[in-house]
């Protein structure tokens, strides 16, 4: 009887594990079922490289968009890596205990915060504030990433942190005892050794900042053009999918998921990338790797 | 192995239960009317639908939206028992049609409150949301640039505004600022002493100055006589005569009772 549950319990874990993965190729498979035509009709080519957006002339061309969500996440993480991996090295190596406890639930706090409220903010707040200082509309690429940059440095910030403090006790030792300063020792042993888990850390960012939606909707601009400067208003793919989903019928509707599965090629080429580097940054010790 | 058999016997229920909950609801004698069509007149339509169903607790009226085009077609090919169009019917599309006028949406045309600007003609709205005219100057205000904002391809008020102010062959101008809602459009006018949007009469607050367009200033009483004229009719629409239920709750909705449902929604009502 006892083998019996056994057998029983193995098959239960195994189908509650790969529930996940049938969920995802259900996803996958319904997206391009539904966005294929639209490629299709459209012309793959035209579709990826054409640069007018105007459904209600029957133009479908997401490229504006492709540089638009582009440009807007490479700004954001251009802020945000700097800034998040300076705090993670405070987080995990130089801040008093006391500093820390504040310093955690504060950025703990910032990831819970819903993503409207950030384009709420961003729209009340920041855009007005772009308009006064640099011009144009105050709705822009800048504005956008910006508010990305906070939305994502809790992540950064964290997983991180998190990989700096793994790093074994024994480097840190070795080093100071070999007389290297403290910031000599984060600086090359630590966050060397560190690396894949923040090269993880800095595409997770990444995905979110791709992947956010509603606070770019808010303050982008959402124009369907190339920006000639960080100023100009873009619009992301993910903004074209929830702008106009309402609405849309036929082969809009059509084109509307395939701008989802060209999103969907973006990430996977992402975390491609990400696991090329973790693996190859990855320092070998002994048997086992960091 | 007892516990397993009643767990058997409580799941069976439950499937059993479930699943007789499920069907029952498509039995027995109920009627329902398909409606669908503009996403501006959506709203009222459901709020008027509830209504009817809490009198009429046997009939089930869904309300879709894919806009005034979907509404259209649809009730000519008899997918949808009523349709719902935000627009004035073009002479090849009424064909087999009849119209009911439930009420009338004024569209605002909406400038930052420290704007000196408070009057334009229609000629003026067109020339500066097609990119003609891109100082206020040029229209009686400061000398700076204007900040055009719309809303997204396939929005009602977008439709509206295109179809009654742009006419065919103008386009609002590409780089027009995209906002995704009424609400969006007005909190950015609001920030900007430059921008210039339209938004539904319905979601007019103090937050932003409503334009006099051609002399006339949008208000309920305007909309109704007429002399506003950035306005559209909320019409449904039935192939043929409408009858039975459907005819019911159309009356409903022509109704006092219906047309206070419309006002609440703070759309003019018909009559």
């Amino acid at each position: 009887m006892t083998k019996y549950e056994e057998f029983l319990i193995e098959k239960g874990l195994f189908i509650t594990a790969i529930l996940s993965i049938i969920v995802i190729l259900l996803i996958i498979g319904f997206i391009f079922k539904e966005g294929l035509p639209a490629m299709e009709s459209y012309g793959f080519l035209n579709f990826i490289f054409g640069m007018d957006w105007s459904p209600s002339d029957g133009q479908y061309g997401v490229f504006t968009m492709i540089i638009g969500s582009i440009g807007i996440t490479l700004l954001s993480l251009l802020f945000a890596v700097p800034l998040s991996l300076l705090c993670a090295i405070f987080l995990a190596e130089i801040a008093p205990k006391t500093m820390k406890r504040i310093l955690k639930p504060v950025i703990e706090t910032l990831a819970g915060i819903p993503s409207v409220v950030y384009g709420f903010f961003g729209l009340i707040i920041l855009v007005p504030f772009m308009r006064v200082q640099f011009g144009g509309t105050g709705f822009s690429m800048l504005t956008a990433s910006l508010i990305l940059t906070v939305m994502i440095l809790p992540t950064i910030i964290s997983i991180s942190e998190d990989a700096l403090k793994s790093v074994p006790h024994e480097y840190k030792e070795a080093s100071l005892a070999l007389g290297a300063t403290h910031w000599q020792t984060i600086k090359n042993v630590l966050f060397p050794a560190a690396i894949p888990g923040i090269i993880t850390a800095i595409i997770l960012g990444m995905g979110r900042a791709v992947g956010e939606t509603l606070a770019v909707i808010m303050v982008a601009g959402n124009v369907t053009q190339i920006p000639n400067s960080i100023f100009d208003p873009v619009r992301a793919l993910t903004s074209n999918i929830a702008l106009e989903m309402g609405y849309a019928t036929g082969l809009h509707y059509n084109a509307l998921f395939a701008t989802g599965i060209i999103l969907f090629i973006m990430i996977i080429i992402l975390l491609v990338i990400a696991n090329y580097f973790h693996y190859k940054k990855k320092v070998v010790i002994g048997g086992g790797y960091l | 192995m007892d516990s397993k058999y009643i767990i058997g016997i409580i799941v069976a229920l439950i499937i059993v239960v479930g699943a007789y909950l499920a069907f029952a609801g498509g039995s027995g004698e109920q009627t329902t009317i398909q409606v669908a069509g503009s996403t501006s007149v959506q709203p009222v339509a459901e709020k008027l639908a509830q209504a009817y169903m809490e009198k009429n607790p046997n009939v089930k009226i869904n309300v879709q939206g894919g806009g005034s085009s979907v509404g259209i077609t649809s009730t000519q090919q008899g997918q949808a028992d009523i349709g719902m169009s935000s627009k004035e019917l073009k002479a090849d599309e009424k064909a087999g049609l009849k119209e009911y006028l439930i009420g009338n949406d004024g569209i605002v045309i909406a400038v930052n409150t420290a704007n000196p600007v408070s009057d334009l003609t229609t000629d003026q709205v067109k020339d500066i949301f097609s990119g003609k005219i891109t100082s206020w100057k040029d229209v009686g205000g400061s000398e700076a640039k204007i900040n055009v904002i719309t809303r997204e391809d396939g929005s009602g008020t977008r439709n509206a505004f295109e179809e009654i102010i742009m006419g065919k062959d103008t386009k609002i101008i590409k780089t027009a600022i995209v906002q995704s809602s009424t609400e969006a459009v007005a909190q950015a006018v609001k920030g900007d002493p430059n921008a210039i949007g339209f938004i539904s009469l319905a979601s007019l607050s103090s937050d932003v100055k409503a334009l006099q367009i051609n002399g006339a200033a949008p208000s309920e009483q305007t909309v109704l006589d007429g002399s506003y004229k950035v306005q559209r009719p909320f019409l449904f629409l039935t192939k043929g005569d409408a009858t039975g239920t459907v005819k019911d709750f159309i009356d409903f909705c022509l109704s006092p009772e219906g047309q206070n449902i419309v006002k609440s929604e703070k759309v003019v009502p018909a009559k």
